[in-house]
């Protein structure tokens, strides 16, 4: 772990008319490092995570992204061909709902292939080497390369946008709810593998769920989120063990005990 | 012709048209949207490339229109009629001879020249429209040169078919920056493109488009390493003019099975059996 946060957001605020999304937010990460953010439905979590991403624009505050040789550039100020090369290289975004970023009309292999060729990989059968490594390595059946995603389970198809989010071994990935509208066990297993994969690749990692037991399975450290405004922050566990602003406590306490 | 402008369009228009063009050719295969014009023929029979030809044409132009390498179906004969009456300028079907040519479909077999130019006639100047339905999406893929979505295609054709399976309207990549559509030419003629000497001017008139390449430009076809780009053609020899290298049309000679494959490119074919 280096000194310098491959990401940081200082005083971050933005509000929809009357309604404020953040207010004055703070935020840094460090790479192999994973980051959640919870919180309740609206207390601004996916527009934080938008605002890091550079695909919404904040009223106030400043995003400052760390590239491999140290500089530091203003992800809201920077030219939209950098910020696209970023997203799809360095970069990743794992979305809640894998339709949104997979194609559904492509095949595995294909959508898996996809950020390697824009990257400019033109051997077609190293892209296809790697396209199948990375279906092994999220545990899908190799000889489903040339199925078409719509084909998939939803927990494949989750796993296949993983895939193809890593595939460029990106430093950086955000994930909005994961394992959102998966069943637990599916979820379990996806759980998992992220938190492999995130470790051996070390990756940081900014991940946005409402899921307390998601956030203490992979999460480092942690972010409590209410009405637009960092309440709370620190180690996952010293927080969930112990939590201290009257939100976090009753979003502690109100986990189902199975 | 009495009652028409030079080339049937007005001056304004044409000025405009010229605009569009200029800025065409300092952006090599950048689209540029222009104010197309309602022309007395239908929508997909050429209305782009007609406006084309008739912004750049001068009353000392000799024009040529082919349609599909023919220089005698009903499209090239009409267009050279129209702006023979039109302009009162030369027509020929003659590569050699002609300054200006108009063309749907093909490029000629015989090497063009830097005094000349060629239109081509485009239905759809969008390479990416079958990939990505959204005009704002394509648009800014373009802009920031994101053709990534180019490269699935042809990694699809590959994976399902084991090799890339366009056969015309083969994308480009112009002077290593724009992807382009060559219009719905046959892929065996994309390599004539690559540092042509003569300039190229695409027109569409339904989708408002014109894009260009200057004499000379870099034209390379997408492919990938170990599935190189290959022309297609005929393996059969053209049953008129004995040609092996030119591109061939079968057609079917009568309702028993009996069919011939002929030079596409009918003047070409024409000059080799007056040659022989």
């Amino acid at each position: 772990m280096t000194d310098d946060p491959i990401l940081a957001a200082r005083g971050l605020t933005l509000s929809f008319g009357v309604i404020p999304a953040l207010r004055d937010v703070d935020i840094e990460l460090w790479l192999g490092e994973i980051l959640a953010i919870v919180g309740e439905s609206g207390s601004g979590k996916t527009t934080l995570l938008n605002v890091l991403s550079g695909q919404s624009r904040p009223q106030d505050g400043i995003v400052t992204y760390r590239d491999p040789d140290g500089a530091a550039h203003d992800v809201h100020a920077m030219p939209a061909p950098m910020l696209r090369t970023l997203q799809r290289s360095d970069w990743g975004f794992v979305h809640q709902d894998p339709r949104r970023s997979l194609r559904m009309n492509v095949s595995a292999g294909g959508n898996v292939g996809e950020r390697l060729m824009a990257r400019g990989a033109r051997h077609y059968g190293d892209i296809r080497a790697q396209a199948l490594d990375w279906l092994e390595q999220v545990e899908i059946d190799a000889d489903r390369i040339d199925d078409l995603p719509r084909t998939f389970s939803g927990g494949m198809l989750q796993r296949l946008q993983i895939a193809r989010t890593l595939v460029t071994h990106p430093r950086l990935v955000f994930m909005d709810e994961p394992t959102g509208g998966l069943d637990v066990s599916v979820q379990a297993r996806l759980l998992d593998l992220i938190r492999s994969l995130v470790a051996r690749l070390g990756v940081a990692v900014v991940l946005v769920t409402h899921d307390i037991a998601v956030a203490r399975l992979l999460g480092h450290r942690i972010a409590v989120m209410q009405r637009g405004r960092v309440v709370e922050t620190g180690l996952t566990d010293q927080v969930l063990d112990d939590p201290r602003h009257p939100y976090t406590q009753l979003l502690v306490s109100s986990v189902l005990q199975a | 012709m009495k009652g028409y402008n030079f080339a049937y369009l007005d001056e304004q228009t044409k000025r405009m048209i010229r605009r569009a063009l200029l800025k065409a050719v300092a952006i090599p295969g950048h689209q540029v949207p222009f104010g197309s014009r309602e022309m007395p023929l239908p929508y997909g029979w050429g209305t782009g490339g007609i406006q084309v030809t008739a912004a750049v044409l001068g009353p000392d132009d000799t024009l040529k229109v082919i349609d599909q390498g023919a220089d005698d179906t009903t499209n090239a004969v009409s267009i050279r009629h129209f702006f023979a009456r039109t302009a009162g300028i030369r027509t020929t079907t003659h590569t050699a001879e002609a300054t200006v040519i108009q063309t749907r479909h093909r490029i000629p077999e015989e090497t063009l020249r830097e005094d000349q130019i060629i239109v081509y006639q485009v239905p759809q100047p969008e390479p990416l429209y079958r990939l990505e339905p959204s005009r704002v999406e394509t648009k800014r893929m373009h802009s920031l040169a994101d053709y990534g979505l180019m490269h699935v295609k042809l990694y699809e054709d590959v994976a399902r078919l084991g090799q890339i399976s366009i056969s015309y309207d083969y994308p480009v990549m112009v002077n290593h920056r724009y992807l382009m559509s060559p219009s719905p030419i046959p892929a065996f003629d994309n390599p004539k493109m690559d540092r042509m000497a003569a300039l190229q001017l695409f027109g569409a008139g339904r989708e408002k488009r014109i894009y260009a390449i200057p004499p000379w430009t870099e034209v390379r076809s997408l492919d990938f390493d170990d599935h190189p780009f290959r022309p297609i053609n005929a393996h059969q020899a053209c049953g008129l003019c004995g040609a092996t290298d030119s591109y061939k049309d079968e057609v079917i000679t009568d309702d028993q099975g009996g069919r011939m494959f002929v030079c596409s490119d009918t003047d070409h074919c024409e000059r080799r059996r007056e040659a022989a």
